[in-house]
């Protein structure tokens, strides 16, 4: 089997994909290429052959031309498999790569078992085994779920380049708004989710927080609500944070949200939910309504 | 301007899930069903494009059983003009790529000016179907937008990228947007818009009759994960646990001072 593993870069920084992709691939005893729109002094430390494209000719987002050149990769390789992250550089190049080549896509893979992909479903409620039945499969792999390779050499490298145009263009980044709170420093963090319910009780979380002379965190709806400023969301589009304990109220602990706070030394999650997915990354479970066990918890701790 | 918008019905994520006799998927019984929460951001962006342009016309689709027509009025009285349904009681076995195809088979020949669908679906999650539909009707696809502005056939959006950074790109239409939460914020269907919901144009197409597309990939089994974390599990009386956790805290962490 060959598997045609695709890198990412941002800000002209080479991102992890590469590594976790390459990991991945040897846990399947798969030949390796490489695949990468960046620059020659930000390649993945991994031997073996490249294909490299210019990001300051072709763009860091660019997906018709990325296409193209990964297409044209394809054709000259022959491979199995093609492995992207489940990213937002993977998610969004994957499918068009996919469609071209009639082949089958399967997204977010955690594990291989039953000769098929394990991917969650249902807020990683249930896991479900899928079986590609195309002669190419695309995968995009869950961020974190396969250990990084080692760096083990530097990767042989082939040109590429393309005539092809694309119709979308990148204008520029903004940086995520700067708060007066730096959660990654804070040992103790109480967050915040939307089994709130509403955001006078983000008042709740908050005497909690300062019951154990930490700050409080939300996860993304609190945020996207409007009840908690940006610098205060825990996960994969806000902060990572590994405080000595993390205190989650009413978070059903979706992956994205994991991301940000896994690390943590002690997790307690608040919840009404036994079944929540955040009972995986939880020390301990209060099955509770956080309305009535928080204030109560605040209480004790007087 | 011709605008779409694609939803999916979806059971609300806080719900006992039990897998079903084929084992291919969760069991459709004792669940309570809702608008996929990405795709009401995605109906509230198109409700808001169709409204800046008095001429336009803007089209729901959902594809699934007869339950997602519910849906659909959700949609209608949110703003949007009439609805499609693609009627299918297996659309649950359906692949992105068959999915995909049933819509565009249904966008075809409409030109619509600009797409508007979820990033990903709660239950599926394959974050494909949106990218697929693009491809299959030969448009751009700009995908997890947060922020959007239509200027004539030019569109400004930011794309939502790891760790809160954000890429502004622009793109002219016609062009396909895969919503992000927090892209805006969608309104509520007030009692008269859903009475006139009511009235709004409700076509039914059986799926058969748009695609028989096969899968490109099949289930080979559904099942609960296995239960890694070994959570200790606190229930009972409020003020007990309270103490309990305390006690835990104390022994385990170093934060209690
Ligand atoms: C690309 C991408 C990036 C994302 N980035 C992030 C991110 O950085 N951070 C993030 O948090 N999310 C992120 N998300 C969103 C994520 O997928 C989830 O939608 C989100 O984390 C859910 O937040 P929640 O747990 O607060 O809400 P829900 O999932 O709605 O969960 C609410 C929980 O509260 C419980 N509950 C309800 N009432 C009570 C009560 N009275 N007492 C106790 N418990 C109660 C419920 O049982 C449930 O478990 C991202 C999603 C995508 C697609
Ligand atoms: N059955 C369906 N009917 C209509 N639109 C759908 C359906 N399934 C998925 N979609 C659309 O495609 C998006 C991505 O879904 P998915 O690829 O399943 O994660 C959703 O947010 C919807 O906008």
């Amino acid at each position: 089997m060959k598997a045609l593993l695709v890198g990412e870069v941002r800000q002209g920084r080479l991102q992890g994909a590469s590594y976790e992709a390459a990991s991945f691939a040897r846990s399947l005893g798969a030949e390796v290429v490489q695949f990468l729109v960046g620059n020659p002094a930000a390649l993945p430390q991994l031997a073996g052959p490249l294909y490299l494209a210019d990001a300051g000719r072709y763009g860091e987002y660019n997906p018709s031309v990325h296409k193209a050149l990964l297409l044209e990769v394809v054709q000259r390789e022959a491979p199995d498999l093609i492995v992207f992250s489940h990213s937002s550089y993977g998610w969004d190049l994957a499918p068009r790569v996919a469609a071209a080549l009639g082949a089958a896509q399967v997204s977010e893979v955690v594990g291989t078992a039953e000769g098929g992909y394990v991917v969650p479903v249902c807020n990683a409620k249930l896991r479900r085994t899928v079986r590609p039945q195309s002669a190419i499969t695309v995968v995009t792999l869950q961020p974190g779920a396969f250990a990084a390779a080692e760096p083990d050499g530097t990767p042989a490298v082939t040109e590429l380049t393309t005539e092809a145009t694309g119709r979308i263009v990148l204008s520029g980044y903004a940086e995520a708004e700067k708060g007066d709170v730096d959660l990654s420093k804070a040992e103790v963090i109480v967050s915040a989710g939307r089994g709130i319910g509403k955001p006078e009780n983000l008042t709740i979380i908050e005497a909690l927080a300062k019951a154990l002379h930490g700050e409080y965190g939300a996860s993304r709806p609190v945020v996207d609500s409007g009840w908690a400023p940006h610098p205060r969301q825990v996960g994969s589009t806000g902060q990572t944070v590994a405080p000595k304990l993390y205190v989650a109220c009413g978070i059903s602990g979706a992956i994205q949200h994991l991301a940000g706070m896994k690390k943590s030394e002690f997790v307690v999650a608040i919840n009404t939910d036994r079944d929540a997915p955040i009972g995986e990354v939880a020390d301990v479970l209060v099955v509770a309504d956080l309305k009535q066990f928080v204030p109560a918890l605040v209480e004790k701790l007087k | 301007m011709k605008i779409l918008v694609c939803i999916k019905q979806v059971p609300d994520m806080e719900s006992k899930f039990k897998v079903n006799a084929a084992g291919t998927w969760y069991s459709g019984q004792d669940l309570a069903w809702r608008l996929n929460e990405y795709d009401e951001f995605a109906v509230e962006q198109a409700v808001r494009l169709r409204e800046q342009d008095p001429g336009s016309e803007l089209v729901v689709v959902a594809i699934g059983p007869e339950r997602v027509k519910e849906t659909l009025k959700k949609a209608l009285a949110m703003g949007c003009d009439r609805a499609v349904h693609i009627v299918d009681e297996a659309s649950f076995e359906k692949d992105p790529h068959q999915i995909a195809a049933l819509l565009a088979a249904t966008a075809k020949g409409e030109s619509f000016d600009a797409i508007f669908t979820g990033m990903q679906s709660q239950d599926r999650g394959s974050a494909q179907v949106g990218v697929l539909l693009a491809e299959l009707l030969g448009i751009e696809a700009v995908t997890t937008i947060v922020s959007f502005a239509c200027e004539g056939r030019t569109v400004r959006a930011a794309r939502e990228l790891e760790g809160g950074l954000k890429a502004q790109v622009e793109v002219d239409l016609p062009a396909l947007f895969t919503c992000q939460l927090g892209l805006n914020t969608p309104r509520y269907p007030t009692l008269p818009n859903i009475m006139k919901a009511k009235k709004k144009e409700l076509t039914v197409l059986p799926a058969a009759s748009l695609s028989t597309e096969g899968p490109l990939a099949v289930t080979a089994g559904v099942a609960y994960p296995q239960k890694k974390g070994g959570a200790l599990i606190l229930e009972g009386e409020i003020g007990e646990m309270a103490g309990q956790l305390v006690a835990i805290l104390k022994e385990k962490t170093t934060v209690l001072r």
